[in-house]
């Protein structure tokens, strides 16, 4: 069977939950005609027609709001964010309005908003964002980021299909640099349960989206050259987060590090790292380390970008101090 | 200088064009025109109430009055079809328009009352609530917000082919905000069956119209967007029906969004803490003396359409015998269960687990302890 990318994965998923359920449509700008920014969307008008794929105004709030009016009627919408960066944009129906529907007024909501997130590809301060720890914030959203085709297709399927809202954000330096063959029959992959991503017994780096590749290259050149056994944790599902898989691997290797190409301060890490010490602190070794990018926005050019987003080096560098703590 | 809120008060008071024959109004029928009244006296009448509830300090939270406005919420509600499935969302100050489609006082002073079988469960206050089923989506306190939204209900009622409208209002405020540009244009450009009603009662909080906007008339905005925009005398309930059902019925027919600017007063303050201190001296007073929408519905149930003063008065006991019931059975209403506050956040889980502190853990360490026998440590 051929190989799947990462971006055909999720095209392969919109294709198949909208002819599995004519309730799912997708909305966003230039994604019908155009086929998207990243041509996602491509082939999806010619299929669907325009009441199914609809190009809208330049207006991330109207797309969000429209897709909560429409999922209250029991549709389900799938929105893109051009570039996720956008969803801010929406931040305000995202967070009041649609976060908080099931819960003030027993509003369903089921809806996705899914764009192409992160850096490493030169994009800047407004096409490289991780906007995930924001939203992380939000009881009522649901969040997830896949580092796999095939957890990108199964992901993707487990959203539309939710009853509540998930921001799905996918990795756009992932999407054509890696593919596999993605499991037969209908792969919907759980929201909430993290993936092992390798095995082992010295130390556990927890991470998601494009830095699980980071860390298993880190893994890698640990094992060979200092012997050490890495293991990696994917969380892919960021909200809920997946508590007994964290205790899990923090048990197993006690010494722990949390790896995140968004910014350090308010991130992903710091939350992690607190659900350890209360849940887990007795079984710590080490103290929790972090890898994220620095605090600053995100610079465009090469030097730039480098420095400040973490580097497999970065990775290797901090692991060696745990193991030796 | 007169403020333009008053030279427009002046306007509205009287009402440019009489209701012409043709005018959808005209084919109300009496008992039809009866129960717009009875809308309205129940709506100011409930109000009344609530005010007294929040003076016995019953009333948890801030209290909004729709005094003045009545026939703008009343009216316009009243145009929907509500035997097609019609939809709409109500701002702060279209408790009428919620009474219309089928809200009931005792869900309202529930509401207020914070009680645990209220429509929310005490998650939310005052009239935000709605039902899918009767038909109004509860707005939330963020202006301009329920437009989009409200594209997106009617969007669906195209993308399935059904004869169905949604109205959705904001008020003078409103308009400013982006969402509610962003949402008209997507509605607009979408073709969705929609009626979005700017209620312009002179005031959004402290801040008059002309601070607002820089925009002649409200219904000026609507030309940027493609779309047509009417103006009516909000005070006026038929003409404010008229209006509306026009608007309704262009949107049933395919034709897409109407922006209809009603032009009221807003009698009370933003909530009833508000002493109103930055109204002109006098205007309040003129409103209530010479534009008074219940009373000018009143002088014309009974001259134009004779109906006689006692069946009026029937309609007014009635609505009080309905609030006394319903007030009653309020407060027989049991507050809610501080736990049922972790329910509900999502669909799956239904539940959020409680703090360890609140789940009878008595220490967080000592339940995560590593066992003794355990451990690789070996510094």
């Amino acid at each position: 069977m051929a190989e799947t990318t990462y971006l055909e994965a999720i095209r392969q998923a919109l294709f198949e939950e909208m002819d599995r359920d004519p309730n799912v449509f997708v909305l966003g700008e230039d994604i019908g005609a155009y086929g998207g920014a990243f041509k996602v969307t491509d082939g999806l008008l010619a299929k669907y027609g325009e009441s199914r794929v609809i190009d809208t105004p330049i207006s991330e709030a109207a797309i969000v709001g429209a897709a909560a009016g429409a999922a209250h009627m029991g549709m389900r919408p799938v929105c893109e964010m051009q570039f996720i960066d956008f969803i801010s944009c929406a931040y305000d129906m995202l967070t009041n309005y649609v976060a908080t529907a099931r819960y003030r007024a027993f509003l369903p909501c089921p809806l996705v908003v899914r764009g192409p997130s992160g850096g490493y590809v030169r994009g800047g301060p407004f096409h490289s964002q991780n906007p995930e720890a924001a939203f992380l914030h939000t009881p009522g959203l649901k969040i997830v980021y896949p580092s796999t085709a095939s957890d990108a297709y199964g992901l993707l399927k487990a959203a539309i299909r939710d009853d509540d809202p998930v921001l799905y954000f996918e990795h756009k330096y992932l999407y054509r640099r890696i593919k596999e063959e993605l499991p037969t029959g209908d792969h919907v992959v759980p929201i909430g349960k993290a993936r092992l991503a390798r095995e082992g017994k010295d130390l556990s780096i927890i991470t998601y989206a494009a830095t699980v590749w980071k860390a298993l290259e880190a893994a890698e050149q640990l094992e060979k050259e200092d012997g050490l056994s890495v293991e990696v944790l994917d969380l892919r599902s960021l909200l809920p987060m997946d508590d007994e898989a964290i205790m899990a691997t923090v048990k197993k290797t006690n010494r722990v590090m949390i790896v995140h190409e968004d910014t350090r301060t308010g991130g992903v890490a710091g939350e992690v790292t607190a659900r350890i010490t209360e849940q887990a602190f007795a079984f710590l070794d080490a103290p929790i380390l972090r890898v994220t990018a620095a605090d600053v926005p995100l610079p465009y050019s090469p030097p730039l970008e480098d420095y400040v987003l973490p580097q497999t080096s970065d990775i290797v560098s901090v692991a060696r101090q745990l193991a030796a703590y | 200088m007169a403020s333009r809120t008053s030279s427009r008060g002046r306007n509205a008071a009287r009402p440019r064009v009489a209701a012409a024959s043709g005018a959808p109004s005209a084919s109300l029928s009496r008992a039809q025109k009866l129960e717009v009244y009875y809308y309205m006296r129940l709506t100011r009448s409930l109000e009344e109430r609530l005010v007294n509830l929040y003076r016995q300090t019953k009333v948890i939270g801030g209290l909004f009055r729709s005094l003045g406005q009545e026939a703008d919420a009343v009216g316009s509600a009243y145009a929907l079809d509500r035997t097609k499935g019609d939809f709409l969302s109500p701002l702060i100050r279209n408790l009428g328009s919620m009474l219309v489609q089928g809200a009931e006082p005792l869900e309202i002073i529930r509401q207020y009352m914070a009680k645990g079988d209220s429509p929310t469960r005490g998650r939310e206050l005052n009239i935000h609530f709605g039902d899918l089923e009767r038909g109004f989506i509860g707005q939330i306190s963020h202006l301009g917000d329920m437009v989009p939204v409200m594209a997106g209900v009617t969007l669906s009622f195209k993308l399935r082919g059904q004869n169905r409208v949604g109205l959705v209002y904001v008020g003078d405020g409103a308009t400013s905000t982006g969402a509610f540009h962003e949402g008209i244009n997507f509605a607009a450009v979408q073709r969705c069956p929609l009626v979005v009603v700017v209620e312009n009662n002179g005031y959004a909080y402290s801040t008059p119209i002309t601070k607002q906007t820089a925009a002649a008339e409200f219904r000026d905005k609507a030309l940027a967007y493609g779309i047509p925009g009417e103006q009516a005398d909000g005070n006026d309930v038929l003409a404010t029906y008229d209006v509306t059902k026009r608007a309704v019925e262009r949107a049933r027919r395919g034709e897409g969004v109407t922006l209809i600017e009603l032009i009221t007063y807003r009698r009370k303050g933003h909530a009833e803490h508000d002493n109103q201190s930055y109204v002109p001296e006098g205007e309040i007073a003129q409103w209530e003396a010479t534009n008074d929408p219940v009373d000018r519905y009143v002088a014309r149930l009974t001259g134009e359409d004779g109906v006689k003063p006692n069946e009026l008065a029937e309609l007014d006991a009635r609505v009080q015998r309905e609030i006394d019931a319903a007030t009653d059975e309020a407060e027989k209403s049991p507050m809610p269960e501080p736990a049922d506050a972790l329910t509900g956040v999502y669909a799956d889980p239904p539940s959020v687990e409680p703090l360890w502190y609140r789940s009878g853990v008595s220490s967080a360490v000592a339940a995560n302890e590593r066992p003794a026998s355990w451990g690789t440590f070996n510094g």
